[in-house]
């Protein structure tokens, strides 16, 4: 707003000086005694009286579109605000600013490993079914079962085939992925949880040859590897379309709402399945809502609801409990023995209530028998500790720790190993701390 | 506080005293003198906390409940899994990021700015590697934009599940971000910008978390985030440097952004196959559904907001957004979708961000159905459950925008449910 005066005063100005000078004019003629003719005079007086008119007239139209220049300048300043949120585009530069660095060969080729539908990004090498079975079940097993049908609620990889238009569908490698690139990008970048980026591309190949097999997808002589990629047939290879939301829905959507009448009347047709109580501790907890049925509701029409229910009796609730948020352990090895197991928690829990999860829990680890958690299924070579009577030191678990594969051959534990000697010490004291 | 929303002996004893009191006419009375008033209190007395206490601030303790929660068995581990923003004790519209909700593929890294490195390559004339400090030397915007999972609501597709908001609708956040044009980036690398070319973005995580842009969209608003709400990103939403994609699903929004690949089509990435597409009722799936398609609830009452001061005045509020552009308008209903009234925007709606509504009304005491209805400038109307289905079936699990129901009882309890 403020702008406009601004703007207008110029030309407004412009105009009262030109009058001024008009008028001046004549004032100074009267005094002379080298006049013509009064008239003569007069007539030139107005004529310039008159052009300064018409001139204030031509500005005043003038100003009048400057004015309506302005009002249109501040509308679309207006709309821009609203428009995009309340900032300028940052300012468009054309040429380059030459900042960064080029990107080396090795550094692309460590980091640019994606791989595209038709197989460009794949590596050299190939692997067969009955090797990606081992190297399967060595990695990936403990979670996603032997025969990938999944452990737990760990995702299931095969099987499933047609089940996509039934109420509950079961979307697998085998069922549901349309490209066969996606597996192997996947598995080679993402895989194992809790240990990605370690495989090799032969096993790699291996591995997503068996879970090929696993799926029906290709015979036990398969060999994958980057010739004989394209010719494996993808189920649901042709399951997808483009989003088609414009022409489906929002072609549909995009009317003027009903207001006023727009059902006789309505009723709730379903409850809440599950309470959630949510503790001062965090996270939450369902429960099931018992008070299910929706009978005892009323249904509503224009003229309100039907009736209005009799409060239930309540359940009596503990009295809330402000609990101040845990005070952290000052001790800086413990800390850090704690941020080092967040590469252990995929697989293994600690603490009050620890479970099993892929790997046993390790609550008293410590001092304790190895593979000796009740209730976990351990490999043979922990099996064969155990039977040994081998217990958990410091040192066993440094060692074990630093290289399981080599340490343990044949464990299923699927994790590389921890490499900095005092990320040992403090996984060590971190495991200590609890005990059973 | 008392946090369980199941209906509660608190909130329901406290709800009919004042429904016993609502009968009376004009302003409550006391009948004897109020001793917070009358008798001298400790804070007035003693002194406060001194300002070394807290360096950096965390909010009381009497707002210990307004965190982000999670639901256990909803996934195989916590690493791989969702929480939820408290939505419906905040108001206005910016997320506070120590709230904001997080979804991890392997978890969330601590990645240094030293040790942060932003690659990008493909088809571009000079593939570059720039470092966080390189980043602050482009020229920088600020924008305000709502980030939502497009799982958000995905329980509810089977009917009404959780009871709660925050469950229901809190995959989702609202920050004032700070950050770099994509398409800055894409023109110093000298980058093929035809637009038949897609920009591959991956995170540096163990999920190495990828996914297909199209051209015309990362010329478009995409920004390279170092900065949320005036402060640095937390870990958990992609410290140092995340991606951010107006209006589009929060899965393509890469956290710990550390590589961008011009490609000459879509990856086709285990999450934009595999993940994020939505199986129709005949088995077939949509793919490359981007868009957040407009939506809105009412944040309370609801299942964790029940009505405690009885009949009487009453404020319903709630949150609306569209990935298509502004939020123009939203209705309220109070009975289930018969009759709708238009509701006060709590601020002109923003681009691609949160809206904030209010419909203020004289409560009562007669049971509900809230419902709210939002539409963006393009005209669109939020759909109900049952025309999403009619379109989708029930198993797309993914952009579940349908309008939600509260049933408040005449305590004021809320509960989740479905209407005919
Ligand atoms: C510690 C448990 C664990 C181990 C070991 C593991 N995975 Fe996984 N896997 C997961 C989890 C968790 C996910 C889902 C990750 C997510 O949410 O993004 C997953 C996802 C997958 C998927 C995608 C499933 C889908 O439908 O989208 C494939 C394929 C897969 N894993 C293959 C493998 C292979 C091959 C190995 C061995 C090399 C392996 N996994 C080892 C836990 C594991
Ligand atoms: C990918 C999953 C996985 C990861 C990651 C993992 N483990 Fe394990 N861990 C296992 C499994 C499975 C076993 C059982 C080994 C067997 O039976 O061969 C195991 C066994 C163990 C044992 C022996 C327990 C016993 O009862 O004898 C210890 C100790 C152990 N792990 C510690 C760790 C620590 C510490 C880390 C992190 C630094 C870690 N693990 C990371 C899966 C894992």
């Amino acid at each position: 707003m403020s702008k406009s005066p601004n703007l207008l005063l110029p030309a407004l100005g412009g105009t009262a000086l030109v009058l001024g000078v008009a008028f001046g004019v004549m004032n100074r003629d009267y005094a002379a005694d080298k006049i013509d003719t009064l008239e003569t005079r007069v007539e030139q007086v107005n004529a310039q009286a008159s052009a300064a008119a018409d001139k204030a007239k031509a500005e005043a139209t003038r100003a009048a579109e400057l004015e309506a220049k302005v009002a249109e300048i501040q509308a679309n300043a207006q709309a821009q605000l609203l428009n995009a949120s309340a900032t300028q585009p940052a300012p468009k530069t054309d040429g380059r600013l030459g900042l960064g660095r080029a990107a080396l060969p090795e550094e692309i080729a460590a980091w640019d490993v994606d791989v595209l539908p038709d197989g460009r990004g794949l590596p050299e090498g190939s692997g067969d079914v009955w090797t990606g079975e081992e190297v399967y079940v060595e990695n990936c097993a403990s979670c996603h079962g032997d025969f990938a049908e999944g452990v737990d609620n760990w995702p299931v990889l095969a099987g499933g085939f047609d089940t996509l238009g039934d109420k509950d569908p079961v979307k697998t490698v085998g069922s549901y992925w349309p490209y066969l690139s996606t597996v192997w990008d996947y598995v080679h970048r993402s895989m194992p949880f809790g240990a990605a980026g370690t495989l090799t591309p032969d096993d790699t190949y291996a591995i997503v040859a068996y879970i090929l097999y696993s799926n029906d997808l290709v015979d036990d002589d398969f060999v994958l590897s980057r010739d004989t990629f394209l010719n494996v047939p993808m189920h649901n290879a042709d399951g997808f379309i483009v989003d088609d939301r414009a022409e489906q829905e929002y072609a549909e959507w995009r009317t003027e709402p009903c207001m006023e009448n727009c059902k006789e009347e309505v009723a709730v047709t379903m409850r809440s399945v599950f309470l959630v109580e949510t503790p001062p501790e965090g996270g939450s907890n369902s429960v099931m809502n018992h008070a299910r049925t929706v009978d005892d509701l009323p249904t509503f029409s224009a003229a309100g609801p039907s009736f209005i229910p009799e409060a239930a009796p309540q359940p009596a609730t503990p009295a809330p409990t402000v609990t101040k948020a845990a005070v952290s352990d000052g001790d800086a090895l413990l800390e850090q023995g704690k941020k080092v197991f967040r590469k252990c928690s995929a697989c293994h829990a600690v603490g009050d209530g620890a479970k099993h999860k892929s790997g046993p829990q390790l609550n008293g680890v410590m001092g304790r028998a190895m593979g000796s958690a009740n209730g976990f299924k351990y490999s043979d070579v922990f099996q064969e500790a155990n039977a040994e009577g081998r217990t958990w030191t410091a040192e066993e678990l440094a060692a074990f720790l630093a290289k399981p594969k080599a340490y343990m051959k044949g464990t299923k534990m699927a994790f590389a190993g921890l490499k900095k000697e005092e990320d040992l010490t403090a996984i060590t004291a971190y495991l200590e701390s609890f005990t059973e | 506080m008392d946090d369980t929303f199941k209906p509660s002996r608190r909130a329901f004893l406290r709800g009919s005293a004042a429904v016993a009191a609502g009968t009376v006419a004009g302003a409550a009375t006391a009948n004897s003198p109020d001793p917070l008033i009358t008798e001298l209190q400790d804070w007035a007395s003693y002194t406060g906390v001194g300002v070394d206490e807290t360096p950096y601030g965390m909010p009381i303790s009497f707002e210990s409940h307004v965190v982000r929660r999670n639901v256990e068995w909803l996934t195989a581990s916590p690493i791989s899994s969702i929480n939820f923003t408290p939505i419906h004790a905040l108001d206005g519209t910016i997320t506070p990021q120590g709230c904001a909700f997080e979804r991890h593929h392997s978890g969330a890294i601590e990645l240094s700015k030293p040790d942060y490195r932003l690659m990008i390559n493909g088809l571009v004339d000079q593939p570059l590697v720039f470092t966080y400090d390189d980043l602050m030397r482009f020229p920088r915007e600020n924008h305000v934009y709502f980030c939502e999972c497009a799982a958000n609501t995905g329980m509810e597709w089977a009917g009404a599940q959780l009871n709660g908001v925050q469950f229901t609708h809190g995959m989702i956040h609202n920050m004032e971000y700070t950050g770099v044009p994509l398409r800055t980036l894409l023109q110093e690398a000298g980058a093929d910008i035809s637009p038949d070319k897609w920009v591959y973005v991956e995170g540096a995580d163990a999920s190495s978390n990828g996914r297909s842009i199209p051209m015309e969209k990362a010329l478009d608003d995409v920004l390279v985030a170092f900065k949320a709400n005036g402060e640095a990103l937390r870990m958990e939403h992609g410290y140092p440097v995340r991606l951010v994609v107006p209006g589009w699903e929060g899965n393509m929004w890469v956290k710990w952004l550390r590589r961008i690949e011009v490609t000459d089509m879509a990856v086709e990435s285990r999450e934009e196959t595999s993940k994020y597409t939505d199986v129709l009722e005949d088995g077939t799936a949509r793919k490359w559904t981007w868009e957040m398609d407009a939506k809105s609830v009412i944040t309370s009452p609801s299942p964790q907001m029940p009505i405690t001061h009885g009949k009487g005045p009453l404020v319903i509020s709630g949150l609306a957004w569209s990935g298509h552009g502004k939020i123009t308008r939203v209705d309220v209903s109070k009975d289930g979708g018969i009759t709708w009234e238009t509701a006060r925007l709590g601020k002109q709606g923003d681009t691609k961000a949160l809206t904030r509504f209010y419909l203020d009304m004289d409560w009562d005491g007669a049971p509900m159905l809230l419902q709210s209805r939002a539409m963006d400038d393009t005209g669109y109307v939020q759909p109900t459950k049952a025309q999403l289905r009619e379109k989708r079936g029930e198993n797309s699990v993914y952009h579940n925008n349908c309008i939600q129901t509260w049933y408040v009882n005449a305590e004021g309890i809320a509960e989740n449910v479905e209407v005919s």
